[in-house]
């Protein structure tokens, strides 16, 4: 057993609280995390993360429970085991793309993938050097997962990742990130509301706060 | 990857705005790289040329003048004093040592100075080549002036009269150069030594053309003080060439029963009460004026204290601007990199490390502000050194590196620090979770 929510509650300050279903990922598995807009899909994915700190229930990633351990261990705990991919690519701008890969490795101080074969497997070996003003949206995003999958995590974590892709972006951004978790054995879960990713991946739970 | 290299594609990823901020920085700084070198370097060669010379006496006028003159060989002499009245002074019994100077004549712009062997001693001269002038019209010359001349023991030259180039020559004899000193350090690098015989003889060899120059000259202060011949010609000429072997005075003054003249008295008081007693005889008592090489001084750096300040406080207003434009660089572009710290901490980063970032950023960017000022103050000063080719600030050395420009770094790191506070803790307070899902 990889992850396991148990009894996991939150309340943002000034609201109502949510309550989240327990749920359990293996290793190697894929879950959509669906529901409507408001209904606290986000959050959930923030508390996964470790992002957001629950005070209530717990959120067990590889035997630690991360609701319980400071914010310090927390961040270097996420760079080690968990990847994320968020709704925009979010690269540094400073930076080429193969450096912007190179900032998961120091972060979460751990050797990680191979970087260029990283690109290569994604696709976008021609771009290592460039800067990434000048990726298209769809590079851009294929860079972002190329981050999250650099430091080997064992969690990868997509907040609606093909939401400004059109439907080809789409199809490659999901293979992509099936086949990247399958070969590093990581579980992964893609919190959506696009039915296009629900076609790839059949295992689904629902968030209903409302 | 790491801090550093994170920090330094930050800063270069906006050249312009990190371009600014480095420079006005330097420019604060260089301005108090150049006031401390010369502060340091003036008040040092200031003390060290005046080393040993208690009190000058030369012809009334601007004791300041009196000064620059005779000690530091900048400004133009006074005038001349009778030999014969200086000799009356030698006698007294507070005077412990005098040495007499003849000025006024020059070699492409650098200054002859007629004199005796006291003063190779007063400053501890040392030979590299050669030795001390024996006869007239041997010369010894200065480090400097061998090193940019290229000249050796033996070589012959004619001076010039006056104290800057481009007067009329004294072509009729011609000085040869007996030796050359080591590097001093002091004026002496710049100075042609001879003896006050030798000034003489060269004044007495034209004295039509020293009268022409005398009548071309305007104002006082431009006036060459020549060490006018006072005898017929034909005497001198009489003389024939035998004086031009005898050996010369090496210590106290010239054997001469003419009516000689000299420009300017280095005196050394016996003891203290001559500080009291022997200026206010001389400006009193004799046609000449006593002037005091450390009175003098002082009163030269409070007139120029005004100047100094307010460059010191155009200096601090300057790194001001520039610790406020670092500040505001930085606070600006934390506003569009608020993501970027958010993905950081998302892929590990702390927050400390993000601190850490911020800090090393604006320090980054002013240890470059604080090694450009200090360049650049060496640079300004090398051009202020070659510009003044004669000048007082030709003995300056603008390639000394002095300990207090550590200081000059330690307080542009503190600028950058403190600009950095701010905008550290705003990014250390960023709340990630905020930060990535508002978009």
């Amino acid at each position: 057993m990889l992850l396991k929510v148990n009894e996991l509650q939150f309340a943002h300050p000034g609201q109502s609280t949510l309550t989240f279903k327990n749920f359990q990922v293996n290793s190697g598995e894929s879950l959509l995390i669906l529901g409507k807009s408001g209904s606290g899909k986000t959050t959930l994915l923030n508390l996964l993360a470790g992002l957001l700190k629950s005070k209530q229930g717990e959120v067990v990633l590889d035997g630690v429970n991360i609701c319980s351990i400071s914010e310090q261990e927390m961040d270097l705990f996420r760079g080690k085991n968990i990847g994320i991919v968020f709704q925009k690519p979010h690269l540094i701008a400073a930076l080429n793309v193969r450096q912007n890969l190179e900032l998961a490795h120091f972060f979460s101080k751990k050797k990680g993938q191979d970087i260029l074969r990283l690109l290569s497997d994604l696709g976008i070996s021609a771009k290592s050097n460039s800067s990434v003003l000048t990726l298209s949206e769809g590079e851009a995003q294929r860079v972002s997962i190329a981050r999250a999958l650099a430091s080997c995590p064992k969690l990868i974590l997509a907040d609606e990742p093909t939401s400004s892709l059109d439907d080809e972006n789409t199809e490659k951004v999901i293979q992509l990130l099936k086949t990247q978790a399958t070969r590093i054995g990581a579980a992964l879960i893609i919190v959506t509301h696009d039915q296009r990713v629900k076609n790839h991946v059949s295992n689904f739970i629902e968030v209903t706060n409302s | 990857m790491n801090l550093f290299k994170i920090s330094w594609k930050y800063l270069t990823f906006r050249p312009l705005s990190t371009g600014l901020n480095v420079f006005l920085l330097a420019l604060g700084l260089a301005i108090i790289t150049v006031l401390l070198l010369i502060q340091d370097q003036f008040e040092k060669k200031m003390n060290q040329d005046a080393a040993g010379i208690d009190l000058v006496v030369g012809a009334k006028g601007s004791p300041l003048q009196l000064i620059l003159s005779s000690v530091y060989h900048v400004d133009f002499p006074t005038g001349n004093i009778k030999m014969e009245e200086a000799q009356k002074l030698s006698r007294n019994r507070l005077v412990k040592n005098i040495i007499p100077l003849a000025l006024g004549d020059n070699f492409e712009g650098f200054r002859i100075v007629g004199t005796n062997h006291d003063y190779l001693e007063l400053y501890s001269a040392e030979f590299a080549e050669g030795k001390p002038w024996e006869v007239p019209f041997e010369v010894v010359i200065g480090s400097e002036i061998a090193a940019k001349l290229n000249l050796k023991p033996g070589a012959e030259f004619t001076s010039s009269h006056g104290i800057s180039v481009g007067s009329h020559d004294h072509d009729e004899h011609k000085f040869v150069v007996s030796g050359i000193l080591k590097p001093n350090g002091n004026v002496v690098d710049r100075l042609i030594l001879t003896s006050v015989e030798s000034v003489w003889y060269a004044h007495d060899e034209a004295p039509e053309a020293v009268e022409l120059e005398a009548s071309e000259t305007t104002g006082p202060n431009q006036e060459m003080p020549e060490v006018e011949e006072q005898n017929p010609q034909n005497e001198a000429r009489e003389d024939g060439h035998s004086k031009f072997h005898s050996p010369i005075a090496k210590t106290g003054f010239p054997l001469t029963d003419e009516d000689r003249e000299v420009t300017t008295l280095l005196l050394q008081y016996r003891n203290p009460i001559a500080a009291v007693q022997l200026p206010r005889m001389i400006n009193s008592g004799t046609s000449m004026q006593a002037a005091s090489p450390s009175f003098e001084m002082s009163r030269l750096f409070e007139l120029l204290g005004v100047g100094i300040s307010l460059l010191q406080g155009l200096a601090f207003v300057l790194i001001a601007i520039a610790g406020l434009g670092i500040f505001i660089a930085l606070y600006n572009s934390l506003k569009e990199r608020k993501y970027d710290l958010a993905i950081l901490r998302a892929i590990g980063a702390s927050r400390n490390q993000l601190l850490a970032l911020i800090f090393l950023e604006g320090s980054m960017l002013t240890l470059l502000g604080a090694i450009l000022g200090i360049g650049l103050g060496h640079v300004f000063l090398w051009l202020l050194v070659s510009q003044g080719d004669q000048n007082v600030v030709a003995a300056l050395q603008p390639w000394i590196f002095l300990k207090q420009e550590l200081w000059i770094v330690a307080y542009a790191l503190g600028v950058g620090v403190v600009a950095s506070i701010i905008p550290a803790v705003s990014a250390y307070q960023t709340s990630i979770a905020k930060q990535l899902t508002k978009a």
